[in-house]
Parts: structure tokens; C-alpha cells; sequence
């Protein structure tokens, strides 16, 4: 397939990890923000290629892990009612809430349906006028478009019986929380190459400023992130800290001007809680009260729900990098993909899983 | 946040309007309809980035080789460092 | 029975569909309705000498100095997907059961569990496909029965079959016959039948349409038999992937097995389909797919006989069983680097992220 089997070439990949080599001297603790990042990382043993005294830190990057267990709750309620069509994106389903995930509401009678696209769910929205169809609006900036557009078409189109749960969450803010936390490793960052494809790299440059660490825009594909290693590598290994791009065949710094525009008509920015974080202000997506007639959780009473989560789990302490999912008491014994404690084992993207299914040889 | 696979557009159908401007992307063989709301500019024939049944943005061919070009470079470089110490 | 029915070529369901357009509960009674669907279209549908004993059990003779036996079940949904139904699947897969101990494949059962009110037009699509993959595989449809059972207590229809086959080599196919140096076969492109069930499920549309690659092995094992190639062992590929089958294979063997990623098969419109849903193709569903695991010098010769068969098309060397520790199965990745290749837990999910 074109642009994606050259970018899993051996040779390039090869050259990339040789030059890494070349002018690694000290150890440094690189972030890969996003879970597609994660995923092939692990899945094509990166790590395997780099100089052991570089250490690439799984960070928060996948919005199912991150989506809080209060959400995943109102999700499982809201899925159970008799007069709901649930549908959602497929990653959110074995996602552990309280005390089951929405696989279970589905095998227990609950009309709970996998979406391609959230304009799917709208369709049956249009389809099924005497149910709620109710959207679980989940991901990070890259998503964003989508599920605006959705909500936006509901509106134009008069459609009345579609609603969305928004957990949307934002990277910066996100980077911001991991850098300016007193346990913070992080030296350098991988920013998400489809985030930004949406939403250009500007929000970077203060961050890099600030913080004094190199930013470098990566892609998925093994030698998208071998490069995006070596950018940063280079930049550290220099005293630099500036935002660099190496996604370029994706990403401008502008990004896409049209997507953020109706991005902004439907959502505005909001504080969000981050499961295994905890608050972070202004880091997530709202409906604006022109679309407010569209949110699940308010047409449903659900606002006010409150969870806290289980004492085992430490999926929080992994996904700002601080531990490694091997380093927890649980991984492997009373936490695996068949009976997961948190996101990070559950969803395909979360380090633990990622760890569990292609671990290291 | 993150699956988002590049293919290539086969036609265009904008009866719908800008918002609902769908086309048939083609990704190795298999062939989509897809939301081409957010990529106004994009034509048949170009590839675009798909996430979620939306093309994000289009592919540029051209920065696409950047990837390849620095490799080439650092190995005429390396090439040249080569001769003039054998020199 | 009535011969001039059983004469022509039946395209119209035998059951008058204005009189039962879905299936009751006295279908499945043992009464007059009952009697009236196997008359006339299980019967006519399957008819060969051993039915028409009509007596409660089959008797069969057979030759041959082993017997292999087997049974499944199958509650597939969609019941109807490109390129096969619940009916050849349920078919093919006790077939391929059988054909992975070498045997030949004689005679099944057929078991109907059907849910009142499936439509009975879709039943005789079921039971014409059942009779047509029967044909195909050479096999005989010896004894059958079925049941109905109340409306929300049965998803549509359900099948089991068991299947008997003789075993006429004297060979020893068995995962703990696998040796190290053995090389590991598979006779074509992983994929097919998950996406293509999955596109149906989900309502996927790919314009160019996947089909499953649901077949009968039976054939193209014997081949590879009768040619005196000293087979080690054969496994069929099914839900879990072609990662399960090795990971299952590795722990009875107490074996390690590399696989080249590069060297197995997928094909563009599978990979592509893969990449838009986010799937691992080595975790997909198979049908029609097995490994012959076979010593080094064997395998060139193996892997002619099976390329040169229909349902062997694109057979590859995927891998090889080396010596190890334990019992694992490692991935050479396309770019070099190495890692373990996992059982999956559970079902792979579309996904976004």
C-alpha cells in the first residue's frame, strides 16, 4: 500500500537506528504521546533498535485509556436503557467501568453497536426516530472533526433523538500536566502526527519554550518514528529545544484550518478528568450551548456522577511514565487482557497490553 | 489518536453539498466512501489521510520523499567523508 | 417419495411457502410437519443409500485400519456471507477436522437446532448449500436430526456436525511429532474469511468484496499423502488466527516456532481492509487455510503439490520450528527485530485508536 509499506522499509529503518547510534553519548527519556505511536513501537520491537541509555516513556496518548471510569459508567448506564441505540467506536467496549464494560451491557440485552463513523450512528438516528441514538464521542483532537460534523449535521438537519457523550480530551494540556509535574522524567517528546495533522504544531512552541524540551511532530509508521527518535535525539544531544516536524507529508503548522473551524462551532474547550491523572483544566472538549441539546449526559441526569477508581491499578503512574507495566504488582497476575483493572491493559493501545501481548525478548 | 490510513481518491460525488462531499477512496484494493468535508481542495487521483470515515488532510507526494532524501544525503556525505580520508 | 420430484433440479424451496414461510415448533415435533420437512427437503436435498435405510441409526461399513471421528458446532453470524453460509462452513469445517489426521472424509451427521420463525426460504438456502458442499467434499450426508426451538431461543439456526473418516496411511500427524529443522506451510493468504464475516457483521461495505475462503481440505491433503511427503503434522486455521494455530501447536509440541513475517501471505485487499479497521491480520479468522508441518526435506516437494492444487494457490513457507527453551512462537518482523507472537484474548474490535 502507498505511503505505508516504504515507511516499514528494513533498510530505511535500518539507517535510521544506525544513525541514532551514531550520536547518542548520554542517556536521555523520550515520550511517544500517542498510542498508534505505542503500538508500533512495540509491535515492531523499536526499542530493540535504539542504544539501551535511551528510554522511550509510553505516555498518555490513547483517549480510551485516558476516557475517566465516571464516563465509562454513564456510558454502561446510559447503553442499558431499553429505549437507547449505544453506539460506539469499537476500542471503548472492553473497557473496564465499575463493575462491567459495555461488551457485557451488549451480551446482556442492551443495544449496544460498533461504528466506523460517527455519521453511521447518525444515520441511524435518522433510521430509528422513536429511540435515543446516543454517540460515545471519544478521542483526542483527531477525532474531533468527525464527531463535530455529526452533531453539526444533527442540527442542520433537524435531527432531534441524536446525542453525544463527549470525553475528548486535548495533547497539549495533557504535555503540559506530564512536564510540570514533580515526577516528571520526560525529556524530549513525540508529538501525535494525526493530532496535529488537524491542529498544526503552533500550541508546541510555548510548551518547548517553556520547558526547555525538544517537540518533534511523528508519525506511525516504524521509520516515521525511528526519524522522529533521531530528531529529537539530536536536538538533546545539541542543547536545542525547539518543535520540529517530521510528519511533513501529513502535517503543516497550520493544520487543517476547515476541520478546526467546525470544531469550534460545536465544542469549546473545558476541564476534563483524565483516568489515572486526575483534572487537568481546560483539557478536553465541551458542547457549546448552541449544541447543548445534544449531550448524552445532561438529557440523561447523569451530570453528577462521581467514581472513584481501584486501589491496585496503576495505570495512572504508566501513562505519565513514571512506572513500567511490568513494575506493577498486578500486571500479568490479577490484571491481563481477559480480566483487566484499567484502560492500560484493556484497550489495544494502553501500554500494559501492548507490553503483555508483544513483550520484549 | 491515531488510525488514520492514507488512500487514494477514485471520484468525486459533491451533490450533497461542501459538508456532506463524499468520495470513493481506494486503500489497496478496497474501496471506501468517504467524507471529503475537511479536504475542499483535494482532487481524484490525490491521496488523502482517512480517520473515522474523514479525510483529514491530503498526502503530499512530494514531502514524502523528504523521509528517503535526508538518508540519501547522510549517505553521500558519509561517502564523501570516505574518500577524502582514504585521499 | 415422490420420484419426480427428487428427479428435477429443485429451485424452488419443496416446503409451500405460503402455506409455512417460517419454520414452527411442530417442525421440529416428530409429528406430520416434521415428517413432511425431512420428506421433502432434507431427504431429496442429501439423498444417498445410507439415508434411505430411514432406520434411527446409519450402518456403515467401513475399511481402513484407523477411524477418525470428529464433531462441531457452528452458530456463525452473519448466517450468510460472501462466499459461503453456516450450511458450507459447517460442511467444510468437520471435512477439514477430519482431514487434518490424513483421513478421508466419508460420512457426516447433520444436526438442525432451528429458532421458530426462521424464515424457511433461508432454511433451504442452508440445506442446498449443505447438500451442494457435501458433493463437493465427497461426502455423505449419513443420518441428520432436527429440532426447533421457541422464538428468542436460538439465534436463527444452529449446526453440528460430526464426521467420520478412514485413515489409510500409517503415518503419525500429531503436534508431538513435530521435530525441530521441521518447516512450517501454509497453503495460501490469511484474512479472508474474519474480514470478510466482519464486513457483512458490521455492515462494511467494501466495494471490492472479500469472500470467505471457506473450502474442503480433503483433497489437497491426500495429495500431499499420496505423494509420500512424511507429513509431521497439519492443523486447520479457525477464529483465533493463524497466531492461535501456532501458539496451540508450540505448547502441545513443547516447541519453539519462527515465523518471517514477510513471508506470510496476505493479500492487498485483506491488508487494506486490515489497516482501516485497525486489525492484525495473524489474529483474523481463517477458513480453508492449514499448516503442513513437514521435515526440510520434504518441503520443497510439499510445497509443489500443495501450490498446484485449487485451494493451494499462493502456498508459502511461512516459518520453522527451531530449537528452544520453551514453547513460544516469535515474529521476524519486516524490519528485522523480533518478538512474540501472543495468543489474542477475546475478539478483535474495529478500532480508532
Amino acid at each position: 500500500m502507498k505511503f505505508i509499506d516504504e515507511y516499514r522499509d528494513k533498510d530505511a529503518s535500518m539507517r535510521y537506528s544506525e544513525l541514532i547510534h551514531n550520536i547518542t553519548t548520554k542517556s536521555w527519556n523520550i515520550m511517544e504521546v500517542c498510542g498508534g505511536q505505542t503500538h508500533a513501537i512495540v509491535k515492531y520491537g523499536i526499542d530493540e533498535l535504539l542504544p539501551k541509555s535511551i528510554r522511550l516513556i509510553h505516555g498518555p496518548g490513547c483517549p480510551v485509556c485516558v476516557t475517566s471510569l465516571e464516563l465509562i459508567d454513564k456510558s454502561i448506564e446510559i447503553a442499558s436503557r431499553e429505549d437507547v441505540i449505544f453506539c460506539s467506536f469499537g476500542d471503548m467496549l472492553r473497557v473496564p467501568g465499575s463493575k462491567k464494560d459495555l461488551l457485557q451491557v451488549k451480551a446482556e440485552g442492551g443495544d449496544v453497536r460498533i461504528m466506523y463513523s460517527p455519521l453511521d450512528a447518525l444515520k441511524i438516528a435518522k433510521d430509528n426516530p422513536l429511540k435515543e441514538v446516543v454517540f460515545f464521542a471519544v478521542g483526542f483532537e483527531t477525532t474531533a472533526p468527525a464527531n463535530a460534523m455529526a452533531v453539526y449535521q444533527a442540527k442542520e438537519q433537524g435531527i432531534k433523538n441524536f446525542l453525544i457523550l463527549v470525553s475528548h480530551v486535548l495533547v497539549p494540556p495533557a504535555i503540559e500536566a506530564i512536564l510540570s509535574s514533580k515526577n516528571n522524567l520526560v525529556q524530549g517528546f513525540l508529538a501525535a502526527g494525526h493530532v496535529c495533522a488537524v491542529m498544526g504544531y503552533n500550541e508546541y512552541f510555548p510548551l518547548a519554550e517553556k520547558y526547555k524540551v525538544p517537540i518533534v511532530v511523528t508519525g506511525f509508521e516504524p521509520v516515521d518514528i525511528l526519524q522522529g527518535i533521531y530528531m529529537c535525539v539530536k536536538q538533546l544531544e545539541e542543547g536545542r529545544h525547539e518543535v520540529e516536524n517530521q510528519y511533513v507529508r501529513v502535517v503543516s503548522r497550520e493544520g487543517n484550518l476547515t476541520a478546526q473551524n467546525i470544531v469550534s462551532t460545536v465544542f469549546k474547550i473545558g476541564t476534563r478528568k483524565w483516568r489515572g491523572i486526575g483534572e487537568i483544566p481546560d483539557s478536553g472538549l465541551v458542547l457549546q450551548d448552541d449544541y447543548i441539546e445534544y449531550d448524552a449526559s445532561l438529557k440523561f441526569g447523569l451530570a453528577d456522577l462521581v467514581v472513584e477508581e481501584p486501589k491496585e491499578c496503576i495505570s495512572g503512574q504508566i501513562l505519565q511514565g513514571i512506572k513500567k507495566p511490568n513494575e506493577c504488582e498486578a500486571f500479568g497476575k490479577i490484571c491481563t487482557p481477559e480480566r483487566p483493572l484499567g484502560a492500560t491493559m484493556v484497550s489495544s493501545e494502553g501500554a500494559c497490553a501492548a507490553y503483555y501481548r508483544y513483550r520484549k525478548i | 489518536m491515531c488510525l488514520a490510513v492514507p488512500g487514494k481518491i477514485m471520484s468525486i460525488d459533491d451533490s450533497g453539498g461542501e459538508l456532506m462531499k463524499i468520495g470513493k477512496v481506494n486503500f489497496g484494493g478496497i474501496i471506501k466512501d468517504v467524507n471529503l468535508a475537511y479536504t475542499p481542495e483535494a482532487k481524484v487521483g490525490e491521496y488523502v489521510i482517512v480517520h473515522v470515515g474523514f479525510a483529514l488532510n491530503t498526502v503530499d507526494e512530494a514531502e514524502a520523499a523528504k523521509v528517503f532524501e535526508y538518508l540519501r544525503e547522510i549517505d553521500g556525505l558519509d561517502e564523501l567523508t570516505g574518500e577524502e580520508k582514504q585521499g | 417419495m415422490d420420484s419426480s420430484l427428487h428427479s428435477e433440479l429443485i429451485l424452488q424451496c419443496p416446503i409451500p411457502i405460503s402455506d409455512y414461510p417460517k419454520v414452527l415448533l411442530a417442525h421440529g415435533g416428530g409429528g406430520k410437519l416434521m415428517h413432511n420437512l425431512i420428506e421433502k427437503m432434507f431427504s431429496v436435498a442429501f439423498s444417498n443409500d445410507i439415508l434411505k435405510q430411514e432406520h434411527d441409526s446409519a450402518q456403515i461399513e467401513l475399511t481402513g485400519n484407523k477411524i477418525a471421528f470428529t464433531t462441531d458446532s457452528y452458530v456463525v453470524k452473519p448466517i450468510f456471507f460472501p462466499g459461503g453460509d453456516i450450511g458450507s462452513l459447517a460442511v467444510n469445517g468437520t471435512v477439514n477436522d477430519l482431514s487434518m489426521s490424513g483421513a478421508i472424509p466419508k460420512y457426516l451427521s447433520i444436526g438442525l437446532i432451528i429458532e421458530e420463525g426462521f424464515e424457511m426460504s433461508k432454511l433451504w438456502l442452508v440445506v442446498q448449500s449443505i447438500a451442494s458442499a457435501a458433493k463437493d467434499a465427497g461426502v455423505k450426508i449419513a443420518t441428520g436430526d432436527t429440532k426447533v426451538v421457541d422464538n428468542g431461543k436460538g439465534d436463527g439456526i444452529f449446526i453440528n456436525t460430526s464426521g467420520i473418516g478412514i485413515i489409510e496411511h500409517s503415518l503419525s500427524i500429531s503436534p508431538k511429532n513435530i521435530q525441530t529443522g521441521d518447516v512450517i506451510i501454509m497453503n495460501g493468504d490469511i484474512g479472508r474469511h474474519g474480514i470478510a464475516i466482519m464486513a457483512e457483521r458490521e455492515g462494511l461495505e467494501f466495494e471490492h468484496r472479500i469472500e470467505s475462503d471457506c473450502a474442503p481440505l480433503n483433497e489437497i491433503v491426500q495429495n500431499i499423502i499420496s505423494a509420500g511427503i512424511n507429513v509431521h503434522c497439519l492443523r486447520d486455521l479457525t477464529r483465533g488466527g493463524l497466531s492461535s494455530t501456532l501458539n496451540e501447536l508450540a505448547s502441545s509440541a513443547l516447541k519453539e516456532i519462527v515465523i518471517e513475517e514477510t513471508s506470510v501471505p496476505v493479500h492487498e485487499d485483506v491488508q487494506g481492509a486490515c489497516e482501516i479497521l485497525g486489525f492484525d491480520p495473524m489474529y483474523v479468522a481463517n477458513e480453508g487455510k492449514f499448516i503442513a508441518i513437514v521435515p526440510e526435506a520434504d518441503s520443497k516437494k510439499c510445497l509443489a503439490i500443495m501450490s498446484s492444487h485449487k485451494f493451494g494457490e499462493g502456498s508459502a513457507i511461512i516459518g520453522r520450528v527451531v530449537s528452544g527453551n520453551e514453547a513460544i512462537v516469535k515474529l521476524k518482523s519486516r524490519i528485522g527485530t523480533m518478538r512474540i507472537l501472543d495468543m489474542l484474548s477475546g475478539e478483535q474490535l474495529p478500532r480508532i485508536c
